[in-house]
This record gives C-alpha cells, sequence and structure tokens, in this order.
C-alpha cells in the first residue's frame, strides 16, 4: 500500500491540518508521500520532509499552483495517483474543495472528513451533524479519503529527512482565475488549530462586546469563534463560525459564552477536551455537554474572568 | 441562459436525528422531512439571477423518492419554473448523484447549475465540486457573493481564514454557503399556482447512468455521550477548576 497526501500550505509553512493527515496515513500503513504544489515551496518541502511517518516529499514547483484553485491542485493529484491505494487530504475549505474532483476524476466515491480508520479500507465518518457516526467500507481500487484534521494529533518533526523529489505539473485550466482575498487579520491562533478556543453566542448582544472576549483570548492565547447565531446577527464575520456549517474544532479547552448549545454548534465543539459554559440561563443544552458550567450573566462573569487570569 | 438547481428532501434541520435501533441508518419513518437548507440558498440565488435578466428559466431537479417531488413544488412555489426528479428509492452515493446530475446537464445545456454546498443529512460536501470534474464546467464552491461579468461570474468563497474571490467562464457550478442570501418564503397563491408547474418524473433505470457505488455503510451509531460536568458557583471557582483539576490553563 502506499499513500498520496496533498500537503495545504501558507506563507511557508505547512498547515498545521497537513500534519495530522500525516498521523491518519500511518494509521493506514505504507510507504506515505506528501505533495507539495505550489511557488516558492522550497522551505515547506524540507519541513514537510521531517515529519515523522513522511517516505518521502513530492514538490510541483509552479504558478499555476500558486493559489488553491480545485481544478488545477485535482489535475496535478490525479496524474500522480495511478500507483497509490490512497490519496488523503485534509477536510478544510482548500481540501474540500480538491477531494471530490480527485474521486470523481478517478471514478469512485469519495470519503468525506473521516474521524476514524477500523482498517485499510473501512473508515467512520460523522453524518447528520455529528448526531450519528456513520462506518463505511471501500472497495474501489483507490480510495480518495477527506481527513478531518482535529481526530488526529499533528505528526511531530523527527530528525531523520524524507527524499525530496521532484514532479511533473500537470494540464492547467484556462477557465478559472483568483481574483483576490480577504483574510482576518489576526495574531491570534488559527481557529482550527488553536489549544483553547473562546467563543460568543448571541447572548454577546453585538460585535462590539466581543472585544470581551478578544481580551480573555489575548490572556490565554487563545482563538476567537462564534456561534452561527452570533453570526447570522452580524457580530463577526463567518471565519469565526464553529459548528457544523463552519469550523470543527477540538481544543484541549472550549470556553462557550452566552452559547445556548444548538445541536448544530455541539457538532462543531463536542470533541473538546474540556468545555466550559457561561450562560445566565441555566437550562441551556450547551450544560449538558459542559465539564464545567457557570450559570451567570457573562456581563459580570467576562470582566470578573479577565481580572482572575491576571491575578494568576 | 438556464439555470439549473439541484434541491434535496432531508430530514428538517428542527429535527434531532436517531439512530435505528438495527444500526442500518437514520429513523426517518414519521419524521419532518424539508428542502435541505443550503439548497434552499441556491434556488433563492438562482431566482435572483433571473430577475435580474440574467437567466430566463430555473429547472428544479431533485434525485430520491417520490415523495421529493414536494421539494421540488416548495421550489416552483418560490419561483422556479420547472421541476425535474429522477425517481429511485435507493441511497445514492455523491458520485452516482454527480452523474445523474450530469445526465440532466447534457440535455438541457445550462449555463449555470447552482446547488447547496452540502446536504445536512450526509454532510459529504462533494456533489458539486463532482459535477464540475464530470462536465469540465468551472467550480465556484462555498459561494457567499455571485456577480455575472459578462461570460464570467465572479464568485466570493468562504475559506477558512476569510474570503477568497475568483473568476470562472460560463456555464459554470457555484455552491452554495450559508451567507449568499436569505431564501424567501413561498405565498400561498404561488403555492398554488405551483401545483400546474411542469414536473418531468424519470425512473432512475431510464437513465441509463451507471450509479454503482464502491462505498457501502457498515453500520450507523450513535456517537459516545459525554459525562455531565459540574456547575461551578463563581468565577473564582472556575478558575481554581481549570487551574488545578482540568489543568488546560495556567
Amino acid at each position: 500500500m502506499s499513500i498520496l497526501i496533498l500537503a495545504e500550505h501558507e506563507g511557508g509553512e505547512l498547515r498545521a491540518a497537513t500534519a495530522s493527515v500525516v498521523t491518519a496515513a500511518t494509521r493506514i500503513g505504507g510507504d506515505v508521500h506528501l505533495l507539495v504544489a505550489g511557488i516558492d515551496v522550497g522551505a515547506v518541502s524540507a519541513k514537510a520532509a521531517t515529519l515523522e511517518g513522511v517516505d518521502k516529499v513530492l514538490v510541483c514547483e509552479d504558478a499555476a499552483y500558486e493559489y488553491e484553485l480545485a481544478e488545477n491542485l485535482s489535475a496535478l493529484v490525479v496524474k500522480h495517483a495511478a500507483d497509490y491505494s490512497h490519496v488523503l487530504l485534509a477536510a478544510t475549505a482548500a481540501g474540500k474543495n480538491v477531494m471530490p474532483r480527485v474521486a470523481a476524476l478517478l471514478d469512485v466515491s469519495g470519503i468525506s472528513d473521516i474521524t476514524e480508520i477500523k482498517s485499510d479500507d473501512t473508515f467512520v465518518r460523522p453524518i447528520y451533524a455529528g448526531n450519528a457516526l456513520a462506518t463505511v467500507k471501500s472497495s474501489d481500487a483507490v480510495k480518495v479519503i477527506g481527513v478531518r484534521a482535529t481526530a488526529f494529533d499533528p505528526a511531530p518533526e523527527g530528525a531523520a529527512s524524507a527524499a525530496i523529489e521532484a514532479i511533473d505539473r500537470a494540464e492547467t485550466d484556462a477557465g478559472v482565475a483568483f481574483v483576490g482575498q480577504e483574510l482576518s487579520d489576526s495574531d491570534r491562533p488559527e481557529l482550527t488549530s488553536a489549544d483553547i478556543v473562546v467563543s460568543g453566542g448571541r447572548g454577546m448582544q453585538n460585535g462590539e462586546n466581543f472585544s470581551m472576549l478578544d481580551d480573555i483570548a489575548g490572556k490565554l492565547n487563545a482563538a476567537v469563534g462564534a456561534s452561527r447565531a452570533a453570526v447570522d446577527a452580524g457580530f463577526v464575520p463567518n471565519e469565526y463560525q464553529v459548528g457544523q456549517t463552519g469550523k470543527v474544532v477540538a481544543p484541549n479547552l472550549y470556553l462557550a459564552v452566552g452559547i445556548s448549545g444548538a445541536i448544530q454548534h455541539l457538532a462543531g465543539m463536542k470533541d473538546s477536551k474540556v468545555i466550559v459554559a457561561i450562560n445566565k440561563d441555566e437550562e441551556a443544552p450547551i450544560f449538558q455537554v459542559a465539564d464545567y458550567g457557570l450559570v451567570a450573566d457573562l456581563f459580570d462573569a467576562l470582566p470578573e474572568l479577565s481580572a482572575a487570569l491576571d491575578a494568576g | 441562459m438556464k439555470i439549473l438547481v439541484g434541491v434535496k428532501r432531508v430530514l428538517d434541520y428542527n429535527v434531532k436525528a436517531r439512530v435505528k435501533a438495527d444500526k442500518s441508518g437514520i429513523e426517518l419513518a414519521n419524521v419532518k422531512m424539508s428542502m435541505n437548507p443550503f439548497d434552499e440558498i441556491a434556488v433563492e440565488e438562482a431566482l435572483r439571477l433571473k430577475e435580474a435578466g440574467h437567466a430566463d428559466e430555473v429547472i428544479v431537479l431533485s434525485i430520491g423518492s417520490s415523495q421529493s417531488q414536494e421539494t421540488i413544488r416548495t421550489a416552483l412555489a418560490m419561483g422556479a419554473d420547472r421541476g425535474i426528479l429522477i425517481e429511485t428509492d435507493e441511497r445514492h452515493e455523491p458520485l452516482g448523484i454527480a452523474k445523474l446530475f450530469k445526465h440532466v446537464v447534457d440535455k438541457e445545456s445550462p449555463g449555470l447549475v447552482v446547488l447547496g454546498k452540502q446536504a445536512i443529512d450526509d454532510d459529504a460536501n462533494q456533489t458539486g465540486q463532482m459535477l464540475s470534474a464530470l462536465t469540465g464546467m468551472n467550480q465556484a464552491t462555498f459561494a457567499s457573493k455571485v456577480e455575472v461579468d459578462g461570460d464570467h461570474l465572479k464568485v466570493t468563497r468562504e475559506v477558512d481564514a476569510g474570503l477568497e474571490s475568483i473568476r470562472v467562464a460560463l456555464p459554470a457550478i457555484v455552491t452554495a454557503d450559508l451567507r449568499l442570501n436569505e431564501p424567501r418564503y413561498a405565498k400561498l397563491p404561488n403555492i398554488m399556482k405551483a401545483k400546474k408547474k411542469p414536473l418531468e418524473v424519470i425512473a432512475v433505470g431510464d437513465t441509463g447512468v451507471n450509479v454503482a457505488s464502491g462505498l457501502s455503510v457498515v453500520e450507523v451509531n450513535e456517537p459516545p455521550k459525554r459525562d455531565a460536568g459540574v456547575i461551578v458557583g463563581s468565577v473564582a471557582e472556575l478558575v481554581d477548576k481549570l487551574r488545578n483539576e482540568a489543568k488546560v490553563i495556567h
């Protein structure tokens, strides 16, 4: 068996999700090859080669892969997929954009968002917003899989370095072009890979009040998230959204403030190690999944919490 | 141009999914079913593009049991022009669904296909991308804004770090994210009118499309339950527990 992983990188760094996909690949077993495509990817490739479990790094340095255009990346993966038993991508926005194309071009079913590996052909994936877990078995010659990064610890960097090999580019698609991007500028850790996440819901009342969460997040080196209700109400942009329709997070500590705990929100955070809920409604469903609950008005509790963290 | 929109009949998003006792799937008998919420957004976007003069017909396609006709009628009541149901009682993987969509695309030649980014039952998030790969039409997934620019679309997409915009040539495939629009409610007179709009039913076997899949569901289980936690009395107690019991902050 051999496994091809499409690496994700940004600003000269591998995304943490890719290191988690490497761990998933080592659980399946066999040779693990990491494909790094883009421009100026020398440093990223060298770093990828040191990840424990990676046997080879395939590099395609080409402007066609500067932006993560799905048409071009899927063509590249398919061009080089012939000898592999598995093709793995992270189930990130970028990975989800590409994975199904690779599967369709290989005429096999895609397997979305796996959270557990039972064997080399049997996997577990959440369905119905995590309200059920489906065990699925693939008889396809190539298994094309999206891996939920939070379900696997990232592979550490090791002492040894795998071989790095340049590969050919594939045909590119003239029908699609990158125009621009508006990325949220934040010094905070990225939501899906942060150790601690502080999230606010409709109880925050408005966008300005999220500065109270920013303050606490700053003291804990945490990322700030939000419920769909808070996003729908326009308090914060969509990239803050944690839940079935947003991001899935599983930090060591998830602090839910003014979040009632709708099913769709729980689907995005219930695998967090420790969950804390602060809500003035003691009947809020969030308390059913919280390890520590505090029934309090968040406008009293947050300043107190901020002061208590300073005192630590 | 024509716009083709996909709609799927799924367990209503307000109903909690319950795993069947024999672990074969989710209990769908005698529960409320509705149009997949992302598909409502897709229908709305198609209607807005038509109302803005960019399209002259909105065709709604559903693939599912005979009851999916109700879902198509809902879209017709919102304002779509005609419906197509590919009737099947089997559950198909996104690859089979994408091949059936391609069958209709080949016949209807739409200038644009709009789908929801994912259905809230299987949460697969695959069909739009697969249809793009199979047809060669470009894809613009997770769209939060769609602008027509001659024979191209400029689409703003939700990505993990914020927003990205891309330009794709028409014909193209767009998948709708949550913030693309707020779908309208169908008004009563339109619900009555929708009953008279054309709805073609095609048996899946008559399409000649091979919908076989290499993926099978072995079993479906309840997720593990989290143990109930404790209610703390004060912020001070909370911070103490997090520092000294859970040891998740310093």
